[in-house]
Parts: C-alpha cells; structure tokens; sequence
C-alpha cells in the first residue's frame, strides 16, 4: 500500500472515533459533521431571528433557491456576518442579511464568473502596474476561500474568537484592516479580497431577485428603484418623484 | 484542412456600424456581400430580460470573451506589457451589431476644426503650439466635404436632435425632434444658459418618435425605460445594425451573414488582397472566402490588429516615427469632472435613456481661445441622464467610507440627488502612443495578442484642470448643496470604466507616408482592402466617436462601389 493510502486510512478511523465521541446522534443514527453543523446552525438562526420571522421561514423552507452551491456552511456563516458589516440593517431597511446576500455571492461564486470562464487566464503571470488591473492566477472561488480563511485567521490571532463570534465593532475592526491591506495573504492582497467582497455585497443587495439576492426587493424598495418597468414615457418630464411598487423580471417570463 | 468558398464580390470583416453600412449600400446596389462575424446573431427578441443590471453591466453580457482574445497594456514602453484579464477601463463589444448595439446612442458629428487640426492650430497658435511629440495631423478631408455622409448616416439611423449653434454646417435638420427633457436636465439647461453658454439636446440614436429610415425600416419611439448604455433595446429604439443596415442587406438577397466567423489572416499576393481566411468556432472548421474586395470592419483594436497579423502595411515604429499601421492610437480624455449633491432636490434618475442628454460645445474644439492655455482642443461637456441602476450608481460625500452604516445611508438618499458632470475630451495622437503585437502573449488561435502602449499627457492633465473650472461653476450654478471637482488626470489605469472610445492604429489623411489609407478608407498599400471605422481617426474629438464613424463608412461605401467599377487607387 502507498503512503497515500496508509494516510487516507488513518484519517477515515480518526474521523469516525470523531463521530462516535461527539454524540452528535439522532435516533441512533450517527450524523456526518458536515450535517451536524448545519443544523447547530439552523437552530442558531431561528433563535437568533424571532423578531424576523417570516424571513426565516423564507430561508429555511419556501425559498428553495436558498441551499448552497460552493460555499461550506463554514464559509457561508463567515461571509453572512461580514456582508453585513458592510451593508449594515438600519432605519432605511434591511441588512445584507436578511436580503440574503451571502446565498447570493455562494450561487455567483459556483458561476462561470466565479472560475473566470469568460476572463483571460493564460500565463505568464506577473504581479504587474497598479495600473495593468488584476494578474493574479487565482479566480473568485479561490480568493474567497482564501479570503475568507484570512478572516477566520485574523480574528483568532487579534480576539481568540471566530469571525462571527465577534462584537459589530470587533468585526468592523477586521474588516477595516483587510480594507486597508494590512492583512497578509496569498495570491492577492487584502484590499483586493476586501474589495471583491464589498463590490459583490452590493451586487447582492440590488440585483435582480432572480439571482437569489434582494430579497422581497427590499433593496430596490430602499432606493426607490422600480426594476423591471417597460416605459417611463409619461413620466420622465415630471417634476415629483415617482415612487412605483417595484417589478422583478420573472414578472416578464409569465410568473 | 481548409475549405476554399467560392468568390464574392465583397466580404466584410466584422458586423458592426461599419461592416452593416458597407453590406447593406453595396448590397443595395447588386453586389455579392459576406458578412463575417464572429459572435452571435441577435434581434430584438433577445432582448426581453434585458433590464437585468447584474447581467449586462456587471457581468459584460453583450462584450467580447477575453479568454478567446484580448489586449496587453503598458503605460509606456519600460513597463512590460500584461494581458487586460478582466473587462475594465473600456468594453468591446461581440456579436452583430459590435459595440452599436450596447452603445448610448449618443449621435455627434466631429467639428470642422477636427478635420484640419494641424492646419488650423498652425494658423491660430503657430506650428509650436505642443511639443513635438505630439503628432498632429489633418484627415485628408474636410467637415464640409464629409457632411452629406454625415446627412445620410443621421437618416438612415433616424437622429433625433436639435442644432447645435456651435457646429458645423448642416444641410438638413435631424430627421427627428429632441429627446423629452427631464427637470434634472432643464435645470443644466438654465444653468449653463446663464453662464453666456449655448446648451442643446444631445443628438440621440434612441428615437424621440416612431420612425421609418429611407430604406423602409420603422422602429418605435423610446420608452425612456433607463436600460441603454450596456444593453441591447427591446423595443428597436435604439439605433443599432441589427435593427438598421443588417435587415436593410438582408432583404436585398445579395448579403449573407455568417456569425461564429472568426477571421484569422486577410490573404494577399503584391498589392492585392485575395481573400479571408476565417474559422468557423463552433465547428472547429476553417475556410478561405475569396473575394474582389475585403472590407476591415471590426473593432478598433481588432482592425489594427488583423491588419499586423496578416503582415499588411509597414508597422509603426515609434523610435523612428516611421510606419503606420500602429500609429495615433488614442482615447478620450474624460476629464474635469463635478459631481455634486442636493440635499433639497430629487430627481426620478432611475428614468432616462442613453443619450438624452444636454451638452455644450463652448469649450469644445477652437471654439475658445486658447492662446493663453498649454492645451489645444477641449470636448464637449455634458450632462445625461441615462437611467441609474442600483448595484453601479451609490454617490455619497467625498471621503465617506464606502461600506458599512454611513455609506448605506448616504448611497440610499443620495441616489435621487446627484449630478455629474465633466467633458468628453479630445486626445491628440502622440509618438509614444500605439498598437503593436505583443511578443508574450496569444489568443484561443494561437496568434499574438495586440499591445496597446499609452498614457495620459501633459495636454490632457491642462485640459483636465481648464474643464474642471467649468464644470464646478455649472454645478454650483445648479444649486447643488455639495460639489466635488476632480482636475486630476492619469496615469491611465486599465482598471476603472473610462470609455470605449478607442480610436487610430489605422489612420486616414493625404500623404501614404503618415497615414494608413485615404479618404475612402482605402489602403495606400492594397487597393481592394478598405478599414472604415475609428481605426481611421488621426486623433479623437471631443465627442462620442459613432457619428463620425459612420459618415467615414457612408464614404468607404461610396469608394467601394467606384473601386468595383473602375479598379486602381480612388485618389
């Protein structure tokens, strides 16, 4: 047998001791870690969440559009707390939380955008100008895993704590020195996973609803942008502003 | 394995404004036109989730895939050149219908004084006015010469406009009234009025009215529904090939489109070209389309950079100013930009179409005197009010965070109150300033990438300051409650959206020694290859590029018909 194998067999009775130490059972039946911790999760939500109900009964049973594609439930929490961070809820409306930016960044993460199917990705690669854009030979899943991984990392060596342990100020802290570049990381630097981070929040909380983002239009409803409308041609001389009750575009495809 | 097609009279390389104008005149008149593109074919059925900001802007929707072909950049020749990756400071456009059909729509003719720069700079300022590393030069034609083409190019696209009391010479009023104009866009109108300005409607591709072109087509008004710039139109409002020129040679029965085309080498014995040479990239296929006359059509970058590939021309060398294939590349110095925000004012931006607008030419071309400045030319400046979307459009103060409680806030009240405004500038040629084959880098075909070499100057930087100056008083003049001038300018950085105004690298004008091909856009060095387009631009104006694009194809048009008559060199 190679070492190859020797490890992998070790590793396998290493993780089913785990399982069996962990008492994480149900009707006799041992759960995987992996569904373990969503449902520690699950219940972390509903807890969390009572002032929001009807969002959690969104997200956990009618809005099948809410599952994972890339991120691990791990990564999801991680990336859940920073987006609102960033687009905090306050008396405008809702945070990038709860208009479930975090399933929107995992769904484009799993997307051709995410590997950088239509990007120029043939070496050689140079680190470059500042003025030459992005040369690094990472696509988007890879600087979020990584990225987010630095997270978790900063907050551990600066708190003892995880990312989503931390108090708002805490995570603002974390978030402000990625922001600055301060934090080391592979393959791209701090502000540009931070960047990356902050531009898809905002993707999240105004595109489309169809992308899994925006959640009710609660976005849209902040700005006052109407979304998918066929004419304005009565409109566009008016001095008032025009409030209008928000389209999505499934109302175009017959929904 | 190539399969040789059998001869037509005309195939055009690229199914954009220029390749659809020359197909559809020369079809008109009985030629055998192949259209090559090679992106996909659309139409107006396309189009129907289209107010998607996600999809067209964010994601590049309508723009060409850079993992097929793309550039190198450096900002001068000791930076070594690196692929552009990701879409960024400009966006081509693929498919039928190119860059016209996720265009603004914005119509302008250049001014007369862009076509005899040299001339008339020398004889205002004298013949040391720049540097001598700027290289200027008149277009071998003149506005009055170039203006029935400009006439027809406004018809068959149905313009809708006013005049301009700072433009040049017009023979005939735009074929349609003026976009509607918005409160946002009166209140520039007023304010620019009472600086001694002469505001006037942007000339629109998107039309003010329902509108039948003089070869039959009809398309419906706009809807002002804010989708324009970056998106294809549902309604065929906006002028675009696919909904003009493209039908127009269609129904001639003497055009046929192949889309997915993608060409690879142009052909050529002595000093005619023989053929294409083009890869269909579905299948894998290759083939050779012969033809009488090869028409270059396709994108600025790529017309220079087929051009290289297929060894035509001399190449620009830019230690001995030498070449021409290559050279006067340049852009659009987007530049003096105010931005200001009302704390007592809201506006319905989220409305709008890509050129309704309200612009000025008072600090445009020789319009002012500029005896006393370090800058010649200026550009238009201009306020649009082009429908804002959510995700791209989050004003806030000047040094507000932009992320977390504060920028939410000011992102959500400011977006129903900012105005922005800054100038279209004009960008001169310059020897260090040019297209050439990168050594590193290929594309999906295994053929070098174009290296675009180039930078902001010293006379953009002054005409930045100079804009500056105007835009914070129009601003002010407004009565915006907070306002924000940026008078800085370069180094060009590949990143930011800028414009994709890109221009030169096969230039127009009177002497085979400087320019690349005459005044019908034929080339000096081969009489039956034609390369209409911005690639023909010595330098760019201070306006949106397609007016002037597609008076120069209108001309390539007339010029192939001669050729096809009577052969040889058209001047």
């Amino acid at each position: 047998m190679s070492e190859k194998g020797q490890n992998f067999t070790e590793k396998k009775s290493t993780r089913r001791n785990f399982l069996k130490n962990s008492g994480l059972t149900i009707g006799g039946v041992v759960l995987g870690g992996a569904v373990g911790s969503l449902l520690g999760k699950d219940n972390a939500t509903v807890t969390e969440e009572t002032g929001h109900q009807q969002h959690a009964a969104e997200t956990s049973s009618s809005n099948t559009n809410a599952a994972l594609m890339f991120f691990s439930p791990e990564q999801f929490q991680i990336t859940e707390a920073a987006v609102e961070r960033i687009f905090p809820a306050d008396d405008n409306g809702p945070g990038a939380k709860e208009l479930l930016v975090a399933y929107f960044i995992d769904h484009q993460l799993a997307s051709g955008w995410g590997t950088g199917a239509k990007e120029y990705t043939s070496g050689p690669f140079f680190p470059g100008e500042g003025t030459q854009g992005y040369q690094s030979s990472l696509n988007r899943q890879d600087v979020f895993t990584i990225g987010l991984a630095a997270l978790e990392s900063q907050s551990k060596a600066t708190y003892e704590k995880s990312f989503i342990e931390l108090s708002e100020e805490e995570q603002d802290a974390v978030l402000t020195e990625f922001d600055d570049g301060k934090v080391k990381m592979k393959g791209v630097s701090s502000d540009f996973f931070f960047s990356l981070l902050r531009s898809t929040t905002i993707e999240g909380v105004y595109a489309d609803p169809l992308y899994g983002g925006n959640a009710n239009m609660a976005g849209w409803k902040m700005k006052n942008f109407p979304g998918h409308q066929m004419s304005f041609m009565s409109m566009i001389e008016k001095d008032e502003v025009i409030k209008l009750d928000p389209i999505p575009l499934s109302s175009q495809h017959g929904h | 394995m190539v399969t040789t097609l059998p001869k037509t009279d005309v195939v055009v390389v690229g199914v954009g404004w220029t390749g659809g104008i020359v197909a559809a005149e020369l079809s008109k008149k009985g030629y055998k036109v192949v259209g090559l593109e090679r992106g996909k074919g659309r139409t107006t059925a396309d189009y129907l989730m289209v107010h998607d900001e996600l999809r067209y802007t964010k994601r590049h929707e309508m723009m060409q895939d850079l993992s097929k072909e793309t550039i190198t950049f450096r900002n001068h020749e000791k930076m070594r050149a690196l692929p552009m990756r990701q879409h960024g400071a400009f966006v081509v456009g693929t498919g039928v219908g190119g860059s016209g059909a996720h265009w603004s729509g914005q119509n302008y003719r250049f001014l007369p004084y862009d076509f005899q720069i040299k001339t008339m700079t020398e004889e205002r300022y004298g013949k040391n006015k720049l540097d001598s590393n700027y290289i200027l030069q008149d277009w071998g034609i003149t506005y009055d010469e170039l203006e029935p083409y400009f006439d027809t190019f406004e018809k068959m696209a149905g313009i809708s406009g006013e005049e301009n009391p700072l433009g040049g010479f017009r023979s005939n009023p735009y074929p349609t009234g003026p976009m509607k104009t918005s409160p946002l866009l009166q209140t520039f109108k007023d304010a620019t009025t009472n600086l001694g300005c002469h505001p006037y409607m942007v000339p629109s591709a998107n039309l003010s009215e329902d509108y039948t072109n003089p070869d039959g087509i009809s398309r419906a008004a706009c809807q002002y529904c804010g989708f324009c710039s970056r998106y294809g139109c549902e309604y065929g409002a906006k002028a675009d090939p696919a909904v003009t020129v493209v039908p127009t040679a269609e129904a001639t029965g003497n055009f046929e489109l192949r889309t997915h085309s993608q060409v690879v080498e142009i052909l050529h014995t002595g000093n005619k070209a023989t053929g294409v040479r083009y890869v269909d990239v579905q299948s894998g296929e290759e083939f050779i389309q012969p033809a009488e006359v090869v028409v270059v059509s396709s994108f600025t970058l790529n017309n220079t950079r087929l051009l290289l590939l297929s060894n035509m021309g001399t190449p620009y060398d830019s230690k001995t100013g030498r070449g021409v294939i290559g050279k006067n590349y340049a852009y659009q110095n987007n530049c003096g930009e105010t931005v200001g925000l009302f704390d007592d004012r809201q506006f319905n931006l989220y409305m709008g179409a890509g050129s309704m607008g309200v612009a000025i030419d008072d600090f445009n071309g020789d319009n002012f005197d500029h005896t006393d400045l370090n800058f010649i030319h200026g550009g238009s400046i201009f306020l649009l009010q082009t429908g804002k979307g959510p995700i791209g459009f989050n004003p806030t103060k000047d040094g507000t965070k932009n992320w977390g409680k504060q920028f939410k806030e000011e992102s959500i009240k400011y977006y129903s109150s900012q105005v922005a405004i800054d100038a279209q500038g004009a960008n001169l040629g310059h020897r260090y300033h040019y297209l050439d084959l990168d050594p590193t880098y290929k594309d999906a075909w295994g053929m070098p990438l174009l290296r675009m070499t180039y930078d902001y100057e010293d006379q953009d930087r002054e005409m930045a300051k100079f804009i500056g100056d105007q835009t914070e008083k129009i601003v002010k003049e407004m009565g915006a409650t907070h306002t924000y001038t940026n008078r800085e300018q370069g180094p060009f950085d590949i990143v930011p959206y800028q414009s994709t105004h890109n221009t030169g690298g096969v230039i127009m004008g009177s002497d085979p020694e400087t320019s690349a091909i005459n005044n019908y856009m034929q080339m000096w060095d081969f009489d039956n290859v034609f390369v209409p387009g911005a690639s023909a631009f010595p330098h760019n104006g201070g306006y949106n590029p397609t007016g002037t694009i597609g008076a120069l194809s209108y001309r390539a048009a007339e010029g192939i018909d001669k050729y096809l008559k009577n052969g040889g060199s058209l001047v």
